[in-house]
């Protein structure tokens, strides 16, 4: 049983401790970035919207929406680059909320990634999501086991586009609905599906899929075999997982931890980005959004602290200041002051006097 | 214990008779009184009565595990949630609508009054025909009348109400009905009682 993180500010500071622990550097992002490089890749961003200001020479700059893209347009050094960081980016979570400042800590696994790599990266996933609550799942993927489904069928963009948004919300009527031919079938299978990585894909194993999703579940396999080497029970299989494929094609996943409403973990590989920005090699990383957790801590306490110290007047200061002190030692917090705060609530209080203390 | 969000009025008391046939019943639920939800530890199910339009914001931000919410009310605020069944009752369109010898001339902005204004704007942006929304929250129908909007966006069940008032459907921009929905991460916690729940309310469709 691991003690539950209780703050964001504690999460980021388990997390980090995690990924250096596992060899990953520390990497700082600059504040701002140029708007230019959100305006291009605007379809990886979760959100469309980016806060905007006029630098002193001009030149328009974001507050950074995510950090990924300043991760990745860096110059990429030979081999495999393996970074984390803890950053505050800013964006509108739900619509018509406004600009938030939001707390994320993450991983970037960028170059030369092989299988043992890949596979690092999702147990990482699952770890940091074990290092914050002991009831956990992280949701894993692969983006080529259904784009080879709606490959097989001639589709509109508008129609692949509204299949993937039904598997995202296993909504199998719609699958039905939207005239897909021999894939709704495929795809309706793939989106029942859900439970532990190894078994459940075994059951995907027995579908009738195509080439490429078989090759796709081939290397979910390979990912099942490396999570089976850790004691990480809740990786589970889930087809619903859908993220942009404009970037994303490959593996891709998404956490949860009890007491959180939505995914407190997004990631996935991100080669196509890569590519789009004239690199070579494979690109894998995930995003912990810190501030989620906030709807998972604990209820509040009932009292802002153990014990109220009031004296009356001047003279009563030093005995109110030893009882306080006595207090502290015991481990109590304590606060000391003349007159009761009014909105605050304390277990007990006392009132110093004229060389008396008495519980009110 | 799942907690299912139910939408007052009509629609939800027809999806609690469902829910009680699929064997999630709750007498509490019948009895006349003020309560606002009800329990019945033995199915493992409480119940809660809110606006239509609340439904998918509970299960959204999982104060509810599951609920019954219009698809309506899905496409015009998009939350972020499981649709897992079609329950085939609250049938009806969301329409276009307007006088029945209404012309679009295409030769100036659309003014479309709509309590929809999402699922407006996303049925026009397609066409890529200019549109002005005018937001209302009731009485839709009175807007082309009055000369507020040229047509209307809204949900047609009979015909009755338009038919009554001069104006027709002009165009079907989907087709609506009651949705079983779910919170993303209750899925993953409540894997089991939701899927059974989903097993036992689809057979009875």
């Amino acid at each position: 049983m691991t003690a539950p993180v209780q703050s964001p500010e504690q999460a980021g500071r388990v997390l980090r401790a995690l990924y250096a622990g596992y060899g990953y550097q520390p990497f700082r992002v600059q504040k701002f970035e140029r708007y230019e490089l959100y305006s291009e890749f605007r379809r990886f961003l979760a959100t469309e919207k980016v806060l905007t200001f006029t630098n002193t020479d001009g030149r328009l700059m974001a507050m950074k929406p995510d950090v990924t893209l300043s991760i990745v347009q860096t110059p990429q050094p030979e081999g495999l680059r393996k970074v984390f960081y803890h950053e505050n980016v800013y964006r509108e979570q739900r619509p018509g909320e406004g600009f938030r400042e939001i707390p994320q800590t993450g991983l970037e696994c960028i170059g030369a990634l092989d299988g043992y790599a890949v596979g690092e990266v999702v147990m990482l996933a699952a770890k940091s999501l074990a290092a914050i609550r002991d009831s956990w799942v992280l949701d894993v993927s692969h983006l080529g086991v259904v784009m080879g489904v709606l490959d097989e069928e001639d589709l509109t963009e508008e129609k692949r586009a509204a299949a993937l948004a039904a598997v995202a919300a296993k909504n199998v009527p719609a699958l039905r609905q939207l005239g897909l031919g021999g894939a709704a079938k495929a795809l309706a299978g793939l989106t029942a599906l859900y439970g532990p990585l190894s078994e459940t894909l075994g059951q995907a194993e027995a579908l009738p899929l195509p080439g490429r999703s078989r090759e796709a579940l081939g290397e979910l396999r390979a990912l099942a075999e490396q999570i089976a080497l850790y004691d990480l029970p809740n990786v589970h299989l889930d087809f619903s997982v859908v993220n942009d494929v404009a970037y994303y094609d490959d593996i891709v996943f998404r956490g949860f931890v009890e007491g959180a409403p939505s995914a407190v973990l997004s990631g996935g590989r991100y080669d196509k980005l890569l590519q789009r920005m004239g690199k070579t090699g494979g690109a894998l990383g995930f995003a912990v959004y810190l501030d989620r957790l906030e709807d998972a801590r604990a209820p509040r306490p009932a009292c802002d602290g153990d014990l109220l110290v009031c004296y009356a007047a001047a003279e009563d200061i030093p005995l109110a200041v030893q009882t306080a002190e006595a207090a502290r030692a015991r481990g109590e917090t304590v606060r000391v002051q003349a007159q009761p705060p009014k909105t605050l609530r304390y277990r007990r209080v006392l009132r110093v006097q004229k060389g008396a203390v008495t519980e009110c | 214990m799942l907690n299912i969000a139910l939408p007052k009025g009509r629609l939800g008391e027809k999806a609690y008779e469902l829910m009680a046939r699929a064997g999630y019943e709750c007498p509490a639920i019948l009895e006349p009184n003020r309560k606002l939800t009800f329990e019945n530890p033995e199915k493992g199910v409480r119940y809660f009565w809110v606006k239509p339009s609340d439904v998918p914001i509970y299960v959204e931000r999982g104060a509810a595990d599951a609920g019954i919410a219009g698809k309506d009310i899905l496409l015009e605020y998009e939350p972020e949630v499981y649709e897992l069944l079609d329950l085939k009752m609250g049938v009806c369109r969301m329409c276009v609508a307007g006088p029945a010898d209404f012309r679009d001339d295409g030769d100036r902005t659309l003014r479309v009054a709509t309590k929809f204004p999402h699922i407006a704007k996303t049925h026009y942006g397609a066409q890529g025909r200019d549109i002005t929304i005018i937001k209302l929250n009731g009485s839709i129908e009175i807007a082309p009348l009055l000369g507020l909007s040229d047509v209307i966006v809204d949900i047609v069940e009979t015909g009755k109400t338009l038919l009554e008032n001069g104006l027709a459907p002009l165009e079907t921009v989907v087709p609506i009905s009651a949705r079983l929905i779910a919170n993303t991460a209750s899925c993953k916690f409540q894997y089991d009682a939701i899927r059974t729940m989903c097993e036992r309310l689809g057979e009875l469709l």
